[in-house]
């Protein structure tokens, strides 16, 4: 397929229209006006980026739309942008969120509706930088540039903890990023440049290797909210307005397990191979911890942002069993994450629209008088325990697959982490679409409106298309998860030596 | 790779048969004729559709479907065998039967939520036929879990504390077991051998044979534990729990469709991931019928002490449902057959007698033992057919389970173990204890003072009429054993 990106500079576009759209909203007046403007232009930006898939090329695995400009030659600081395929799916899922959100937000958002509409123009524009950018410098950048939004977010349009959710959330990303800041400075200084494709399979000395790979963990994994950094997670989630949590839930979480794949992996294959073991573990005691706490919650929010633990527990998992099955699908568990919890938040979101309270209990039996409701939940929620013909399972098999390659006892242990959840979901979705309707009574409760179907309907298609057709998700993944595998596999002159 | 089978329409239709009639029962809102119909027109074409393929599987033939490709060596597909034909005609047929049955019994108790109750039933056997058609490991375990889940709403029916908690150990065992034991089961299968079709014949199983033989026996152990609704103890106390649920629901579900879908799978898996060869080269038969041994007695010395009908038919059918087990763990060719052609026989004589305890319960709101003491004369038909379907559960010629019993005999005389002739003997003896008084109190017993002032009747006829033709049916398949008999020997390598 010919890529006419070398005349059109596609990723540019997509990364700096949203600031264009944001400048828009500033002038306009009327909230339905900045409504209206910033969901046409998020659905614009969205078909947009449809090419991306088009034109992608699945047979290599090199950077592709790629653009390089030089920034600030006297560092050697480069505009450069390409995507592979593992990036490919995270900038679709991204622009393909937005709309998502802004119509979730539609009556949520009563004050301060421009500001609020431009912090999410914003966030995409970091976003889609993030997974786009291959020099150090721009992505650091972009990473450094999504906090401020989303902290505004919660601090701003949040619930009544919102100001110390803010704070946590900022302090916690904030402290990974200087860790990150610290190893990307340290690989500038070894390799005298910020490209990230120059720094990776250069033969780093053990040490250095792992001391990088142990910065960048810390940054990543807190991002990813993996137990036991995970603290910030419940509280941002409970806190943020729906489309914050939607953001958070799809797209940011998925930042860390994209640096795992995009730096860690590549960059430091001897350290990965060192530090695999005790990440396989950590994540298979975050699905299980995952499952246990959210077991235990009445706050549906809560309950969503722990089993996020859980699920994110699998793509970690997924990517350190260091397989092709194992990484696909990570790749394909990041992506479902993102659909499917995405569409838990919403739903979570519908529910305290209608009944101004998040309490598990207060919602039982909805499903009486909200059937299209109950049954688009009863969906989303078996998705997210992995019901096989839905999204999750194809990841959660993958993901299996992979483990098992690794040790059988790894994926015994999980295996009470996929039963949680599989209990904590159907729990809630017995209480919600069936519990006791005499009380509370929600006789007078609305169903669905067509915004809210609307908003809901892209992501029931994605959970079955990908449950039922994976093919062209997985197809653009393979070149760039071989390449990948590549890079990380020994080389032949490592020797297994236990850390220093 | 050997060229792809030819697409056979007539499964993929019969699958989506209950589907469609579930969306058009929910389509038809509050208008009960239309609802009813609408389930009646989706059971009578799926028993056509079945009824259609049935020349075809007699024949020899194997249809084939593929409905979706997921990964390499991962596909939704459906095939129909032989095996799946004696499954998927009595849950087909026995659903056209239950469709009256439920309008009478339902309507006659003025049930709330009929609708969903309606659809929830047609998406049930959505899952069984799906289970029945399945083609490999991941489509068996789909579609088992749609069972799962469309059948909650079925057992809490009632949505009272009882039935919440009924459904809540329903859902906890039958999920539990099937994500905990099936699903790393089925990824370790697919890591070890690339794919998940089932073999095409009971004899080789897929397992390739350098698997370590403990690995073979972990993952054997989890599949026949794993598939909860096949009743085994001791994990089958989610089932006389379930029996909260309205009788009708009980009689298919939890004597045909659900239960049936576990030793269905069981029994599937057992011979055809596993394979008999590789079963007897492990020595896994014999430990499995003793397992299943202790579930056959235990149980019946339960049902002994049940006094509320229903809650004896449950005990009744857990210790039933381990004799298919049995029989297939027997690995002899009529040990095999015995068990197999188990499913069509206890599923004509089970629902049989749970159609008679709704027909009691509607007609005199009576669900237990002691209180139908004199009852059969007032309602003769519906005590003449518990008579005869209680004759099938215990063994006695002519009846149904009379076969199964000689095949399971000669099975377990073949493979030479006298403690499995044991077994069938003294659950027979127990059978009998259990089933006998309920029959000879009934017809012989005087009734209670109070009942002596009321003037019983039998059930509507939409009650009586199905519960007499599958009492029918009991003898007509033992005196004709040959139907479903033909089928259980084309598994049978």
């Amino acid at each position: 397929m010919p890529q006419p990106s070398e005349h059109l500079p596609l990723l540019s576009l997509l990364i700096f229209s949203p600031l264009l759209g944001a400048a828009v909203a500033v002038l306009l007046r009327s909230e339905r006006a900045l409504r209206w403007w910033t969901f046409v232009f998020t659905l614009a930006v969205a078909v947009a980026s449809v090419p991306l898939y088009a034109w992608f090329d699945t047979t290599t695995a090199d950077f592709q739309f790629a653009e390089h400009v030089a920034w600030i030659p006297a560092l050697k600081i480069r505009y450069a942008l390409g995507i592979d395929g593992i990036s490919l799916l995270l900038v679709l899922l991204t622009t393909w969120i937005m709309p998502l959100c802004v119509l979730a937000s539609w009556r949520y958002i009563t004050t301060r509706v421009k500001e609020f509409m431009v912090c999410l123009l914003i966030m995409e524009t970091a976003m889609i930088g993030v997974f786009c950018a291959l020099d150090f410098v721009l992505f650091f950048l972009f990473w450094e540039a999504m906090l401020i939004p989303m902290s505004l977010l919660i601090g701003v349009w949040g619930g009544p903890r919102k100001v110390y959710a803010a704070v946590k959330f900022f302090i916690y990303t904030m402290a990974g990023s200087v860790f990150l800041l610290a190893a990307i400075v340290a690989l500038y200084v070894k390799v005298g440049s910020f490209s990230i494709p120059e720094t990776m399979g250069r033969p780093y000395s053990h040490t250095f290797q792992c001391w990088v790979f142990l910065a960048m963990f810390v940054s990543f994994a807190i991002k990813v909210s993996m137990f036991p950094f995970h603290t910030w997670l419940p509280a941002a989630h409970v806190e943020a307005p729906t489309a914050g949590s939607v953001l958070l839930a799809s797209i940011l979480l998925k930042m860390g397990t994209y640096g795992f794949l995009r730096f860690s992996l590549p960059i430091t294959p001897y350290a990965t191979h060192v530090f695999m073991p005790y990440i396989l573990w950590l994540s298979v005691a975050a699905i299980v911890y995952g499952g246990l706490t959210a077991l235990a919650q009445t706050d549906l929010k809560k309950l969503v942002a722990y089993s996020s633990v859980g699920h994110m527990g699998f793509a970690t998992l997924g990517i350190f069993t260091l397989t092709a099955a194992g990484i696909e699908g990570a790749t394909l568990q990041m992506i479902n994450h993102g659909v499917t919890t995405g569409a838990l938040f919403i739903v979570v979101g519908i529910i305290y629209e209608r009944l101004h309270t998040r309490d598990l209990a207060k919602a039982a039996g909805m499903g009486k008088t909200l059937p299209v409701f109950a049954t688009l939940l009863g969906v989303f929620a078996l998705s997210s325990l992995a019901f096989p013909g839905t999204n999750s399972f194809i990841g959660e098999f993958l993901v299996m697959s992979g483990g098992f390659a690794y040790s059988k006892a790894l994926v015994i242990c999980m295996v009470p982490g996929v039963v949680l959840a599989a209990a904590y979901m159907l729990r809630m979705l017995q209480k919600v679409a069936y519990g006791d309707t005499r009380n509370p009574d929600h006789s007078l409760v609305q169903d669905l409106s067509l915004r809210e179907i609307l908003a809901l309907a892209p992501l029931l298609v994605m959970v079955f298309f990908i449950g039922l057709h994976p093919e062209p998700v997985t197809r653009v993944l393979h070149a760039s998860v071989q390449h990948l595998l590549e890079q990380t596999s020994r080389p032949a002159g490592y020797a297994y030596v236990p850390l220093p | 790779m050997a060229t792809p089978p030819p697409q056979d329409i007539r499964l993929l239709l019969a699958v989506l048969a209950p589907l469609v009639g579930a969306g058009l029962v929910i389509a038809s809102g509050r208008r009960p004729n239309l609802r009813e119909t609408f389930s009646f027109v989706a059971a009578l074409t799926l028993f056509s559709l079945v009824a259609f393929m049935v020349p075809d599987v007699r024949a020899g033939k194997t249809l084939h479907f593929t409905l979706f490709q997921l990964l390499p060596g991962l596909s939704v597909s459906l095939r129909a065998d032989a095996m799946s034909m004696i499954f998927a005609v009595s849950a087909s047929f026995l659903w056209v039967l239950t469709v009256f049955y439920s309008a009478g019994y339902m309507r006659g108790l003025k049930e709330h939520a009929q609708t969903r109750f309606s659809a929830c039933f047609a998406l049930a056997l959505f899952g069984a036929i799906g289970c029945a058609f399945a083609d490999n490991l991941l489509t068996l375990y789909l579609f088992y879990e749609i069972v799962s889940v469309c059948t909650y709403p079925l057992v809490a029916h009632h949505q009272d504390e009882e039935s919440y908690e009924g459904g809540r150990k329903y859902l906890t065992y039958l999920t539990a077991t099937a994500k905990g034991l099936i699903l790393p089961s089925m990824v370790l299968i697919y890591v070890l051998t690339g794919n998940l079709d089932f073999a095409d014949n009971a004899r080789t199983g897929i397992l390739p044979p350098d698997v370590h033989r403990w690995v073979v026996t972990a993952l054997y152990a989890a599949c026949v534990l794993g598939f909860a609704k096949n009743g085994i103890m001791p994990l089958h106390s989610w089932l006389p729990s379930a029996m909260v649920a309205p009788t009708p629901v009980s009689a298919l579900l939890h004597a045909v469709a659900v239960v049936k879908v576990g030793v269905f799978s069981t029994v599937r898996v057992m011979l055809y991931v596993f394979g008999v060869e590789r079963m007897d080269a492990l020595n896994l038969g014999l430990p499995t019928a003793y397992f299943v041994s202790f579930t056959i007695l235990l149980a019946s010395i339960v049902a002994l002490s049940k006094d509320n009908l229903k809650a004896r038919l449950a005990y009744s059918t857990v210790s039933q449902l381990s004799y298919i087990i049995l029989g297939a763990a027997l690995l002899k060719p009529t040990a095999i057959e015995g068990g197999l052609i188990h499913i069509a026989n206890h599923a004509f004589s089970k629902i049989t007698l749970f159609f008679c305890a709704g027909a009691i319960y509607v007609a005199t709101h009576k669900k237990n033992i002691s209180e139908m003491s004199g009852l059969g004369r007032a309602m003769p038909y519906t005590f003449g057919a518990f008579a005869i379907a209680s004759l099938s559960m215990i063994g006695a010629p002519p009846v149904a389970g009379f076969v199964t019993k000689w095949y399971l005999l000669l099975g377990a005389l073949d493979a030479r173990s006298l403690g499995i002739v044991v077994v069938l003997l003294a659950s027979t003896l127990l059978n009998a204890a259990y089933f006998a008084p309920v029959v000879y109190s009934a017809f012989f017993g005087k009734p209670s003072a109070a009942d002596a002032q009321h003037h019983y009747h039998e059930a509507p006829w939409t009650m009586v009429v199905p519960l007499s033709i599958t009492a029918i049916i009991s003898v007509a398949i033992g005196l004709y054993p040959d139907f479903f008999m033909q089928f259980a020997r084309a598994v049978v390598p």
